[in-house]
């Protein structure tokens, strides 16, 4: 298939040896789970159990609330034990409202949607909500709810599902392993989706470094009828940014600011493919996830099935421990993943790897100054100078930074990865966009409150006028009424002072 | 166990850095700065190392006045390659002192001055030359036959020390005048281009390197040898140096095609004086010349037009350094209007039209 030019690009050291040929094991019941309200992006997540409750694996113990949200279900049968906040697995390491629970070591089912054999049995509404019960996230480390996705053919005219197997992060294989050991679910789920999503034409993208994936996945999808295509893409990150693999395979390029639908497309994860086959086929709701455990601080890497809700620290045990202190600790790839400042927080929806890396891996290195080599220009696939923005940004200059587009970087970390003078750009731009859309929501709020004010002041101002109207209407006729008075007084004189009174009462009141 | 959280990814990063790159640099100047060490002898060797280390020692002074720590500055090779590139334009025999201003004006003017590495809107050798130019005129145009060692004529190295760091030598016997010096004082005399060529040098000559001329920027093939060496080790790219090499060559191939008399050939241009050097070692410092692609090859024709230009019509047989410098103060605007078009926008910066779909 003809592949279209995308610009820029790193070609990092993948290290993808250290856990590709490990075929993926299952994790062994924790003593305990930590569900996290918000695994997802949107609204978290409302409690529907209390602490001392029962639950059985695959129970919903938490609902979606709003239309951007998921619900979570606990991964296996056993007691609440808490709810309330811990740790998140997040760079912060603030904490989150979260259920605990304690495994009873049953693993006993909850009473599960029915499973349908003929996803064509069901219309596309229902398979959406079936997905959303099903609290499935993008497992590509996005974690928007797939079900949002799914429903967007209403609102825009759809014509490819495009299926992200690229796995362009370096170190993770568990969407590799999983093109290679479920290739048949992952298919499936495809076509639920593509039917879903009311469109003809499917494009499954996988890096060419994944040979024996791309095999398995061009075998299962022969045979299957429709337009299906399995592709592979160059070597080069950030190739499984939704943006820039949309480009490479369509020629279609998103609008700055749209989305891809905007275009035609609808992009989810090979693993999220699989999530949803099982919970049409199975009614199996999102209760674990395929896991790479890597880098060169960890003993032994694995690929793993993990149960949502296992510390990132027993994983690690798991995996023969740590044989060195590491230099981070990286829930995701080491591009785009964030760092975690412990590891005691929990795997997570969005969890694709968690990576223990030593200092000769992340090769840190103190900040020089800026050289202008442009190296930066050359890496950056969203057409951006960051040497420029990034001098915007050390003087505070957001306008600037805004002019020169720093909304529009995706944060893939190439122009970071080749800077020779070690600047942290990407920290830079995060830092910027933090500050752009935080003084951006400032400024919504206060002209908030000004239209707030100025509707008041309006309203009150109505109302005065409101009153004085009336006031004037009711001296008008009190008046009126007097005159008529003063002209029956003069034929009947005696009641004249009690009218009086009650005319500067009137007055008074005013 | 808990790890400190300091900064945002990536947590990974290529092996690049300042030092390699300028260490790589350095390393392609190598073969040409050999070879012309051996062409023009001990005085050649002796002025290099004078100039190198007067680069350093204006480095380490100015570090230390601004109160800034020398390391890793002043071992980032940066302050070197200013040093090397400028011993490199100069006469090979040129007394010592002339080296030792030059590496000040090239650092403390033409580098700290605009606050230190990165900062400076003027490429440091180039400012230096052209300082030295001005205002050491005669000093800076006696070039010499080449005398490689060991050959006859050629000091030994007691008398290399008199001539660099004494000033001692016969500039009527050993002078010469460089190729593009030959033809332009020729053209002044009113002997046009196709006789004066007759006694230039031959283009192998050219080539190789085997003529009178500035320490470095004699061989061609050399110099060529170590551009291709930063091309494949992507240190530099090949916008500069070929927007400026074609520049001069379709200059020179035209003009010579319509008066030859007037005009020196395009190979000419291309072989002679700072050419070579300019085009894959000068226009493409990284501080002085425009951050993208576009706007590289924008620079590149002006550094090559202007250096025709100046070798053509103005009153000096080399133009490259002022070329050079005048495209390095035109970098800020080109780096403005030349540059990439942003995903998802049009070329003006508004987002593209939503299309496609069904």
């Amino acid at each position: 298939m003809k592949l279209f030019r995308v610009r820029g690009g790193v070609h990092p050291d993948y290290r993808k040896e250290l856990s590709s040929e490990k075929a993926t094991v299952p994790f062994p019941l924790p003593k305990r789970l930590y569900m996290p309200l918000q695994q997802h992006i949107g609204a978290p997540a409302e409690p529907l159990v209390a602490i001392g409750d029962r639950v059985l694996k695959g129970q919903m113990i938490a609902r979606g609330a709003g239309a951007v949200s998921a619900p979570v279900h606990a991964p296996t049968s056993g007691v609440v034990a808490d709810i309330g906040n811990h740790t998140a697995p997040h760079p912060s390491g603030l904490p989150q409202r979260t259920i605990v629970i304690e495994p009873d070591g049953e693993d006993e089912w909850a009473p599960l949607p029915e499973p349908v054999a003929d996803h064509l049995s069901l219309t596309p509404a229902d398979i959406a909500r079936r997905v959303a019960e099903a609290g499935i996230v993008g497992l590509g480390g996005a974690t928007f709810p797939s079900a949002v996705k799914l429903d967007l053919r209403s609102r825009y005219k759809l014509d490819i599902l495009l299926v992200n197997g690229a796995e362009c992060e370096p170190y993770l294989t568990c969407d590799d392993r999983l093109m290679r050991e479920h290739a048949d679910e992952v298919m499936d789920g495809v076509r639920i989706m593509a039917y879903a999503l009311e469109v003809q034409t499917v494009l499954i993208a996988i890096e060419d470094n994944k040979p024996q994936a791309l095999a398995a996945m061009t075998r299962a999808a022969a045979g299957l009828g429709g337009d299906i295509r399995v592709v592979g893409v160059p070597v080069r990150y950030p190739m499984g940014s939704e943006r820039h693999l949309t480009l490479a395979l369509t020629g279609r390029e998103t609008p700055a600011r749209k989305l891809t639908a905007d275009i035609g497309v609808v992009v989810h994860n090979v693993a999220t493919a699989r999530a949803v086959s099982q919970a049409i086929r199975s009614g199996r709701p999102l209760i674990s996830r395929l896991v790479t455990v890597s880098g060169s601080a960890i003993a032994e890497p694995k690929n793993i099935e993990v149960p949502l809700g296992v510390q990132v620290s027993e994983l690690i045990a798991f995996c023969g421990g740590l044989t060195e202190q590491p230099r981070r600790i990286i829930s995701g790839g080491p591009m785009m993943g964030q760092p975690l400042p412990t590891t005691e927080v929990p795997v997570i929806k969005g969890t694709s790897g968690i990576l223990a890396l030593t200092h000769a891996e992340t090769n840190e290195k103190a900040a020089q100054p800026c050289i202008r080599c442009g190296t930066c220009v050359t890496a950056c696939p969203c057409g951006l100078v960051p040497v420029e923005m990034a001098a915007f940004i050390r003087k505070d200059n957001l306008d600037g930074a805004q002019a020169a587009g720093v909304l529009d970087c995706v944060s893939c970390g190439s122009c970071s990865y080749v800077c020779p003078s070690h600047i942290p750009l990407v920290h830079y731009f995060n830092y910027a966009k933090g500050r752009i859309n935080a003084l951006e929501r400032d400024k919504r709020k206060r002209d908030l409150v000004k239209k707030l004010v100025e509707a008041r002041a309006e309203r009150m101002e109505r109302l005065a006028k409101a009153k004085r109207e009336a006031l004037a209407a009711k001296k008008a006729a009190a008046e009126a009424a007097k005159a008529a008075k003063a002209a029956a007084e003069a034929a009947k004189p005696a009641e004249a002072p009690v009218s009086e009174d009650k005319a500067s009462e009137d007055k008074a009141s005013a | 166990m808990t790890v400190v959280i300091d900064k945002s990814g990536p947590f990974a990063h290529a092996p690049t850095s300042v030092q390699r790159t300028m260490t790589l640099v350095l390393a392609a100047l190598l073969p040409a700065t050999a070879f012309n060490i051996w062409l023009f002898g001990w005085p050649a060797l002796l002025l290099f190392a004078v100039t190198l280390a007067a680069a350093l020692a204006t480095e380490a002074g100015c570090l230390r006045l601004l109160g800034r720590p020398l390391s890793p500055t002043l071992w980032d090779g940066s302050a070197a390659l200013t040093g090397w590139l400028l011993a490199m334009s100069l006469p090979p025999w040129a007394p010592w002192w002339i080296g030792a201003v030059g590496s000040f004006v090239a650092i403390a003017f033409g580098k700290h001055m605009f606050g230190g590495i990165g900062q400076n809107v003027f490429n440091p050798a180039m400012v230096a030359r052209v300082a030295l130019l001005i205002s050491f005129p005669v000093q800076m145009t006696i070039f010499t036959r080449p005398a490689p060692i060991g050959q006859a004529g050629s000091p030994g190295f007691l008398e290399s020390l008199a001539i660099t760091f004494g000033g001692r030598f016969d500039v009527d016997a050993l002078s010469a005048a460089s190729a593009l010096g030959h033809v332009k004082t020729e053209l002044s005399r009113g002997i046009p281009v196709t006789d004066s060529m007759a006694k230039a040098p031959e283009l192998m000559d050219l080539m190789l390197g085997t003529i009178p001329g500035s320490f470095g920027e004699t061989s061609a093939i050399l110099i060529l040898l170590g551009g291709a060496f930063l091309l494949a080790k992507r240190i530099i790219t090949w916008h500069i140096p070929a927007a400026m090499l074609g520049t001069i060559f379709v200059l020179g191939t035209v003009f010579n095609a319509l008066d030859p008399a007037r005009h020196a050939d395009g190979l000419f241009h291309l072989l002679s004086g700072a050419t070579f050097l300019g085009a894959f070692f000068i226009a493409t410092d990284y501080v002085t010349s425009p951050v993208a692609r576009q706007g590289q090859i924008v620079y590149g024709i002006g550094v090559g037009l202007l250096t025709w230009i100046i070798r053509t019509y103005a009153g000096y047989p080399e133009g490259v350094a002022f070329a050079v410098l005048l495209m390095n103060a035109m970098t800020p605007l080109i780096d403005r209007g030349f540059r990439p078009r942003v995903f998802g926008r049009t070329r003006r910066g508004e987002p593209l039209p939503v299309k496609g779909g069904k």
